[in-house]
C-alpha cells in the first residue's frame, strides 16, 4: 500500500511540474484565457538586447509641473523615434531616467534627446507660419460648445509676433489644416474654421480631456521648461546585447549541468532527488519573473546563476545530516526525518543573512545592482521553498516505494 | 576511494597559527598595496566617458597615438586608449566626462578617420563625476546598514563568542577582498559593491552552519574541551562545507570563463569573497570562538558559568 502510494506522489509531482513548466515556456489558449509563455513577460535588459539609457537632471530649481511636462515632451520626442518599449520615468525630485531599446546610433538619440524642443505651426502649403517662441501660453479647459455640452479643448495665446503671422495664415487657409509639429512630428492638426485675429486661439475635437492635457504639454512645453543635462548614459550596439545573452545562456547551461552531476555523484538518489528540485526551482524563479515583470539583465542573469549554485546548499545540509544518521545506524525513514529536522534551522538561518544583504542592496544599491539583488532574493526565498518542501516530500515518496534497503543508494 | 564518504580528521584549532599566518600575509601584502597604489577605480565612482569601437583591424601603437591624438584635437587631453577584444581588433577610450557635443565631435572624427559605421560603436558609457560622488556616499551608506543589520542579526542568534567570532571572519573576508582587487588592480566598479555585501550575507551563513554544530556538540560533549568541540565540529560539517561552496564555485567558475564581461565582472570578486568566505569559516571563526572561550578561563564546558549555549 504504502509503497505504490510513494510511486503515485513521486510521479504526481513530476507530472504536475512538467505540466506547469510546458503552460510557462509555451502558453496555453483556452477560450478567454490566455497565459503568456514566460519569455515574453519576462523583459530584456538594454545590456541584453541593445540600446540607450540616459539619465537627465533639470537643472537648478524645478516645480514637478516642469518635470512633468519636460517628461511628456521626451516622451514625444522618443515615441517620433519609432521605437518600441521606451521606458521614460522619473527619477527622484529632478531627474528623468530614460531607457530606449534596439536602436542602432545611440550617440544620435542622445544629442536628439537633449535638444531644444522645436514646435513649428505649418500651413497646407508647407511654409512655417509661427514657432515655439511665438507661443506665450496653452492651456486645456473646458468649452461649451453650440449644443451646450462641455467640451476639452486647448487654447492657444500667442505674442503680438505670433498673432499677427496666425491672424495672416488663418486668413488664408480657412477650412484647411494647420499642422502643430514637434520635433517633424505632427502633434495636431486642426481645420482652421475662420480667420483667427486676436492672438488667442482654440483648438477643440478633444477625445478626452487627458488629451487635451497632453496637447497642451507640449505645445507650452515648445521649449523644455527645465534645463536638462545628461548626466550618465551607457549604450550597448546591437551586436553586443545578443551575444552577451548567449554567453550567459551558455555560462548558465554548463554550470547547470556541473551542478546536476556533482550532486548525483556526491548524494547518489538524494542527488537526483536535489537535481529534480533544482529544475523545479528554476520554474518558480522563471514564474515570478514573469508575474513581477522583472526586467532581466546582466547583473539580474548574474544573481540568478549565484542563487543555482547557492540553491543547492540547502539540500547538501539536509543531505549531509541525513548520512550521519544513516551511519549511526537509523533507518532509512528515520534518518530522513531526522536530518530534514535537525538541518531546518542552520538552512533557515544561512539563508536569512543572504537576504538581509540582499535587500540592502536592493532597495539602497545604484541601478545596476539592483536587478542582481532581486534576482538573488527571489533565488534565495524560493530555494528555501523547493529545499524544505520538493526535495522533502520528493525524498519521503522515494522512501516510501522501498525499493531499496541499501543504504548506499542515500549516499551513505 | 569513495569521494562522499571522506572521514575529516584535521586538527584544524591546534594549527591555528599556520590559518592566522596564511590570512594574515595575504591581508598585509594588500593593505601595503592599497596605501601605496590606491584602488584602480572604475567609471562608476569616478565619473568618466568610455567608448569600444570595432576597429575591423589591429590596434597598432601607431592607431593608438593617432587616436589620442583625435582626442586632443577636440580638447581631450587627458585619455586612455587600449587595444581589446579578439586579435586586439577593438579598442576601448576612457576619457573624463565629456558632454554631448564633445562626445559626438570626438566619435563622428574617429568614425570618418576609420571608415566606422554606427555599429561599430560596440558600446559606450558616459558617468557624470557628481554621479560618481553620490554613488561613492550611497555605497559606504549601504554597506554600512548592511554590516548594522548583521551585527543585529548576529546579536540575536548567538551569545557573544560566536558573534564576535563571526564578525571578526567576515572582517578578515572583506579585507581579502579588499587586499585581491588592491594587489591584481581589478576595477573597481558597482559589482564589486554587490560582491561584497553578497560576501556579507554568505560569509556569515557559512559561518552559522559550523557554529550551529558548534552549538549542538556542547551538550553532547559535555566532558570535552571548547578545541576537541570544535575539532569535532568543523571536521563533521567539513563535507559539507566543501560541497556547498563548491557548487558556487564552479557556477562562478563557469560564469567567469564562459560569460560576458559584465558576467565577469560579478563573477570575480564573489569567487574571492566567497572562497574566503568558506575558509574563514572553518579556520578562522571557529579557532577565534576557542580563543575567545578559552580567554574565560574556563577550558571545560562544564564549568561554564553565564554562557549557557542557545537553543538552537
Amino acid at each position: 500500500m504504502m509503497r505504490s502510494r510513494g510511486l503515485a506522489k513521486f510521479l504526481s509531482v513530476i507530472v504536475l511540474a512538467a505540466i506547469i513548466a510546458y503552460i510557462a515556456f509555451f502558453g496555453i489558449n483556452a477560450g478567454n484565457y490566455s497565459i503568456k509563455p514566460v519569455q515574453e513577460s519576462i523583459r530584456l535588459g538594454l545590456d541584453l538586447q541593445g540600446g540607450v539609457y540616459v539619465l537627465e537632471q533639470a537643472e537648478g530649481k524645478v516645480t514637478q509641473d516642469a518635470m512633468t511636462r519636460a517628461i511628456s515632451i521626451i516622451r514625444n520626442r522618443v515615441d517620433s523615434l519609432g521605437v518600441s518599449q521606451p521606458l521614460i520615468v522619473q527619477q527622484g525630485p529632478n531627474r528623468i531616467r530614460i531607457e530606449i531599446p534596439g536602436v542602432n546610433d545611440p550617440d544620435q538619440v542622445i544629442s536628439f534627446l537633449g535638444q531644444t524642443a522645436q514646435l513649428k505651426f505649418v500651413g497646407p502649403d508647407g511654409k512655417v507660419i509661427l514657432t515655439g517662441a511665438d507661443v506665450k501660453n496653452s492651456k486645456a479647459v473646458y468649452q461649451t460648445d453650440q449644443t451646450g455640452v462641455q467640451q476639452p479643448v486647448v487654447t492657444l495665446e500667442l505674442n503680438s509676433k505670433g498673432a499677427k503671422a496666425f491672424a495672416d495664415a488663418t486668413g488664408k487657409f480657412v477650412g484647411k489644416q494647420i499642422a502643430i509639429v514637434l520635433d517633424n512630428k505632427t502633434i495636431s492638426a486642426p481645420v482652421v474654421q475662420e480667420q483667427i485675429t486676436g492672438g488667442e486661439a482654440v483648438i477643440n475635437g478633444m477625445k478626452d480631456f487627458t488629451e487635451a492635457k497632453n496637447l497642451a504639454n507640449l505645445i507650452r512645453g515648445g521649449a523644455l521648461p527645465v534645463t536638462l543635462k545628461q548626466v550618465e548614459y551607457s549604450s550597448v550596439g546591437a551586436t553586443l546585447g545578443p551575444s552577451a545573452l548567449k554567453a550567459s545562456e551558455e555560462a548558465g547551461l554548463y554550470g547547470l549541468v556541473i551542478v546536476l552531476l556533482f550532486m548525483i555523484a556526491f548524494y547518489r538518489l538524494p542527488g537526483l532527488i536535489a537535481d529534480i528540485a533544482l529544475g523545479i526551482y528554476i520554474l518558480i524563479n522563471f514564474i515570478v519573473y514573469a508575474l513581477l515583470h522583472v526586467t532581466l539583465d546582466l547583473p539580474g542573469i548574474a544573481g540568478m546563476l549565484l542563487s543555482i549554485g547557492m540553491a543547492v546548499d540547502a539540500n547538501i545540509i539536509i543531505f549531509e545530516r541525513m548520512k550521519e544518521e544513516l551511519r549511526a545506524g537509523k533507518s532509512i525513514r528515520a534518518s530522513l526525518d531526522a536530518g530534514f529536522k535537525k538541518a531546518f534551522v542552520a538552512v533557515f538561518d544561512s539563508n536569512i543573512t543572504t537576504l538581509i544583504a540582499a535587500f540592502v542592496l536592493f532597495f539602497m544599491g545604484a541601478g545596476t545592482v539592483k536587478g542582481f539583488a532581486l534576482t538573488l532574493i527571489i533565488g534565495v526565498i524560493s530555494s528555501m521553498f523547493t529545499a524544505i518542501t520538493v526535495s522533502r516530500f520528493l525524498l519521503k515518496s522515494v522512501v516510501d516505494t522501498e525499493f531499496t534497503k541499501n543504504i548506499r543508494v542515500y549516499g551513505a | 576511494m569513495r569521494l562522499n564518504n571522506i572521514k575529516w580528521n584535521i586538527d584544524v584549532i591546534g594549527k591555528t597559527k599556520v590559518w592566522f599566518t596564511i590570512s594574515g600575509i595575504i591581508i598585509l601584502a594588500g593593505l601595503i598595496a592599497l596605501f601605496t597604489m590606491g584602488f584602480n577605480w572604475g567609471l562608476d565612482f569616478t565619473g568618466g566617458t568610455v567608448a569600444e569601437f570595432n576597429m575591423h583591424r589591429t590596434v597598432t601603437t601607431t592607431i593608438n597615438n593617432e587616436i589620442t591624438n583625435i582626442l586632443k584635437n577636440n580638447g581631450v587631453k587627458e585619455s586612455q586608449v587600449k587595444a581589446i577584444g579578439p586579435n586586439n581588433t577593438h579598442v576601448s577610450i576612457t576619457t573624463p566626462s565629456l558632454d554631448d557635443k564633445t562626445r559626438t565631435a570626438v566619435i563622428n572624427a574617429l568614425k570618418s578617420k576609420y571608415k566606422l559605421s554606427d555599429k561599430d560603436l560596440v558600446s559606450s558609457q558616459n558617468v557624470s563625476a557628481s554621479i560618481g560622488k553620490e554613488m561613492q556616499f550611497g555605497t559606504l551608506l549601504a554597506c554600512a546598514v548592511a554590516a548594522l543589520l548583521m551585527l543585529i542579526y548576529i546579536g540575536f542568534r548567538f551569545n557573544f563568542e560566536m558573534g564576535a567570532a563571526a564578525v571578526l571572519a567576515l572582517i578578515h573576508d572583506i579585507l581579502i577582498m579588499i587586499s585581491a582587487y588592491a594587489l591584481l588592480r581589478i576595477v573597481v566598479d558597482t559589482p564589486f559593491v554587490a560582491a561584497i555585501l553578497t560576501v556579507f550575507g554568505y560569509s556569515i551563513n557559512d559561518t552559522i552552519v559550523i557554529f550551529d554544530r558548534i552549538r549542538d556538540n556542547i551538550k553532547l560533549m559535555r566532558k570535552s574541551s571548547y578545541k576537541e568541540i570544535a575539532n569535532v565540529s568543523v571536521n563533521e560539517t567539513m563535507t559539507r562545507s566543501i560541497n556547498t561552496v563548491m557548487t558556487v564555485l564552479l557556477m562562478l567558475i563557469l560564469m567567469y570563463f564562459f560569460g560576458p564581461a559584465s558576467i565577469k565582472s560579478f563573477a570575480l570578486p564573489l569567487l574571492v569573497g566567497i572562497t574566503s568566505g568558506a575558509y574563514s569559516s572553518i579556520f578562522i571563526a571557529s579557532p577565534l570562538w576557542v580563543i575567545f572561550k578559552d580567554r574565560e578561563g574556563k577550558n571545560r564546558v562544564g564549568n561554564k558559568v553565564g554562557n549557557k549555549p542557545q537553543k538552537a
